[in-house]
């Protein structure tokens, strides 16, 4: 039954019950007005990193909230912090500090899993 | 309600803004790279304070770098920075100055943000007087103004117009020669209250222009980072966003055929010079119709071409966009013989 | 005779001076213009039906020759003195009036664009508001400040509105029906030309907003793209560079236009912000008028016998301020029996 790989195909949907939203929850502690964006994408427009890669800083947000911690991190490693969003946010989110506290907090959640 | 209607159309409400800049006095903070670059950019603003404006400053040997390259790099901590700023403050202090002016855009952005930090964190200017006795048994005052070497030529610009021998205009057509002001990010867009003109519509450079007779360009990533961003650049594998990130400079401004690019950062002035070689030796693109390419120049160096300074004295010759095509449209006088044995010296082509 | 000092002859002022002058009532109208009609002069149509403005404001002209009428104009009210029972309303020339009754409909100003300096209005030529483009449509003629018939017009939604960069972090909710009106009537003068509208939310909370939308898509082509304007800059032929995130793809995005029109949101007057540290009256964070309760007190303040009426308490469309200013009239109606 091995070469039969019915198993190994993912479910894509979200599912919301199954998430991890520790971090989510312990940046927004932190960092509370992560949680005001309206998705305006007026810091992606902006971000210098996003011109030349694939880095979409509006899109972290949905990620954390989603709980696509894996992918997350990768991303992050594209932001210079260069502070542009925070710059340009009209809802005025400290962005930057979002980006320094989810990095943060993933080396500490790691830390935890082993 | 009529009110409403558009009242003054040019109003910049930034305009309006009035930085600080200290008249006489200063404390001069040269800049680490600039002078294996453009050596003598430095050299000629303080010929300029010196003997076009009669200006009193003081030049220490025993400052030494303000880490920003290190700083920026993530390989100096946060802490010495701090103490490094310190020490550099207190040696001022030392010899009684109090206008601290600093060369390089990278420095004057290090020293707003650390006086900045321990104006908001006070206790990080706790530490940093604790370290800084620690380490060197020495204690320091703040600076009672900060200024960038460009604040002082922009304060001064229609003074240094007067003495002018030559002007920003063709002196064959008589048309103004049209100039690119680039001005460092880390001059306004950290703290824009520490620039002329603010972060949006900074006016350090583009009134010097203006003074000289020269036509600004207004082109759409005017205000874009010319890629140096030290990060990128410092590892091989990154430093094609930077040369990117100079090629969208390049892009958007060649429409407007500049004559010449001024800048008053250190890396910028590297980069844009450079870059224009690079990208020209690999894909055959040159950003002007001559076929030289757009030379690129720090405000010292145009104010001292203008000034009737030799360019062989100012170091003109080590740019690797050739300056020389800019010189014959001002129509400086000079030994072009001289110029041109030294350059191909200087610059391997 | 009880005496009733409206301030303000917009839409809301007049339809308050209508209503208590059918009931007999001697109305004082100050107005610091010198005409009447405050902001609705400069619409050309309203939306959603495109009726035409200038024939709703002249609707209210007969009002003028009414014998119980005072029109009082270029008058600015500089203070008003509630220390005695019998209030006294002070302008700027020194003429004190005696007021039992004041209704505050004092309106709005357009947010001034040049504060969002990013945005580039009053530093380039093609960026212009949505209010100078309604002028455009009263000379039905739609040409760019340099002077060329656009091919391809940007419309940049939320310009003021939900920004906390300029403290204005309420929603204006007036300027998404009415850029999607202009577009429609842009397209209608010019048929060639492309329209995009940059938005974040597109809120159509009228019942006949939607359908607007529908018509804007289905019938008149208009592209809408959802991510906020994050710069504008000037290029070599004076056409306008947008930068954006087109966020449903999740890139930036990049569009030249010949013109970009700033929907300008609503902001608190000028009278209204002075009150903002008064004592008698209530302002709120956003700068405009606080009524009692936003349900059944709508129209009164907490001071005794003064009443609000239009957009002094808020964003508000042509029909919601003639509806809101007759419930101020009623109110005032029975103050004054009660009295």
């Amino acid at each position: 039954m091995g070469d039969l790989d019915f198993l190994k195909v993912k479910h894509l949907h979200i599912d919301y019950d199954k998430l991890e939203l520790d971090l989510l929850n312990k940046v927004l502690e932190e960092e509370p007005s992560f949680q005001w964006c309206i998705s305006c994408g007026c810091c992606t427009a902006s971000c210098s990193a996003g011109n030349h890669t694939t880095f979409n800083v509006r899109r972290i947000s949905l990620l954390l909230r989603r709980g696509e911690i894996e992918s997350l991190e990768k991303e992050l490693e594209k932001c210079m912090l260069c502070g542009k969003c925070t710059l340009v946010c009209p809802r005025d989110i400290q962005l930057r500090n979002v980006v320094m506290n989810i990095k943060r907090n993933i080396l500490k959640y790691k830390m935890i899993l082993l | 309600m009529d009110a409403n209607i558009k009242v003054s159309i040019n109003r910049i409400y930034w305009s309006e803004y009035i930085k600080e800049i200290p008249r006489d006095n200063y404390f001069f903070f040269r800049s680490c790279i600039r002078q294996t670059f453009f050596p003598g950019a430095e050299q000629m603003f303080l010929n300029i304070l010196s003997k076009n404006l009669n200006l009193n400053y003081k030049d220490d040997p025993d400052l030494t770098t303000c880490t920003g390259i290190g700083y920026h790099s993530d390989i100096i901590p946060l802490e010495t920075v701090h103490t490094m700023v310190a020490r550099h403050f207190s040696l001022m202090n030392e010899s009684g100055y109090s206008n601290f002016v600093i060369s390089c855009v990278t420095t004057f952005g290090v020293m707003t943000e650390a006086l900045n930090m321990w104006h908001e964190f006070p206790e990080t200017l706790e530490k940093t007087i604790e370290n800084l006795y620690k380490t060197t048994k020495r204690t320091f005052e703040l600076p009672k103004t900060i200024a960038h070497a460009s604040d002082i030529i922009y304060l001064y610009r229609d003074e240094i117009a007067k003495q002018c021998i030559y002007k920003l205009i063709n002196k064959k057509t008589g048309q103004p020669l049209k100039g690119v002001d680039h001005v460092g990010c880390h001059y306004a867009k950290i703290f824009p209250q520490h620039g002329v003109g603010g972060a949006e519509f900074p006016k350090v450079l583009s009134e010097m222009i203006k003074s000289w007779g020269g036509e600004v360009i207004d082109y759409p990533a005017r205000r874009h980072c010319c890629g140096f961003g030290f990060r990128q650049y410092f590892i091989k594998e990154t430093r094609g966003y930077s040369l990117t990130h100079s090629q969208v400079k390049f892009e958007s401004m060649e429409p407007y055929q500049p004559d010449f690019i001024i800048t008053n950062c250190p890396g910028c002035n590297m980069f844009m010079d450079r870059w224009q070689y690079v990208i020209q030796e690999t894909t055959g693109k040159v950003y002007s119709v001559d076929g030289n390419g757009i030379p690129v120049l720090t405000y010292e160096e145009v104010a001292a071409i203008l000034l009737g300074y030799d360019p062989i004295e100012i170091g003109l010759f080590m740019h690797q966009t050739d300056v020389l095509p800019l010189l014959e449209k001002i129509g400086v006088e000079f030994d072009k013989d001289r110029y041109l044995s030294l350059r191909s010296q200087c610059i391997k082509k | 005779m009880k005496k009733i000092v409206v301030i303000g002859a917009g839409i809301a002022g007049l339809e308050v001076s209508k209503q208590l002058l059918q009931a007999n009532l001697p109305v004082t109208l100050i107005e610091q213009s010198s005409k009447i009609g405050g902001n609705i002069k400069n619409y050309a149509y309203l939306f959603p039906d495109f009726y035409n403005a200038e024939d709703l404001l002249n609707s209210y002209q007969y009002i003028i020759t009414d014998p119980n009428l005072q029109l009082l104009l270029n008058a600015h009210v500089s203070k008003i003195d509630f220390s005695k029972k019998i209030y006294n309303v002070i302008t700027k020339d020194g003429i004190t009036i005696p007021a039992d009754a004041i209704v505050i409909a004092t309106g709005y100003n357009t947010f001034d664009a040049r504060l969002k300096e990013e945005f580039g209005y009053g530093i380039y030529d093609n960026v212009i508001t949505s209010v100078e483009l309604e002028q455009m449509f009263k000379k039905q003629e739609i040409i760019t400040p340099s002077g060329k018939v656009p091919e391809r017009i940007g419309f940049i939604h939320c310009v003021g509105s939900r920004d906390a960069k300029v403290s204005n972090t309420y929603c204006s909710r007036l300027c998404c029906i009415t850029a999607i009106k202009q577009a429609i009537e842009t397209k209608k003068l010019l048929p060639l030309v492309e329209i995009f509208c940059f938005y974040i939310d597109l809120r159509m909370y009228g019942l006949l907003f939607e359908d607007l939308y529908l018509s804007a898509q289905r019938d008149y082509n208009i592209q809408f793209v959802r991510g906020r304007l994050s710069e504008a800059s000037e290029m070599i032929d004076k056409k306008i560079q947008i930068k954006a995130e087109d966020t449903l793809i999740g890139r930036p995005l990049q569009m030249s236009a010949d013109m970009i029109v700033l929907m300008v949101g609503m902001e608190a007057s000028d009278f209204s912000k002075q009150f903002k540290y008064h004592n008698d009256l209530n302002v709120n964070e956003h700068g405009f008028f606080d009524p009692i309760n936003p349900h059944n007190l709508r129209n009164l303040t907490a001071k005794e016998g003064v009443f609000l009426a239009g957009t002094s308490i808020g964003p508000m469309s042509v029909g919601e301020t003639i509806d809101h200013a007759r419930g101020t009239a009623l109110s005032v109606l029975s103050y004054i029996k009660s009295n």
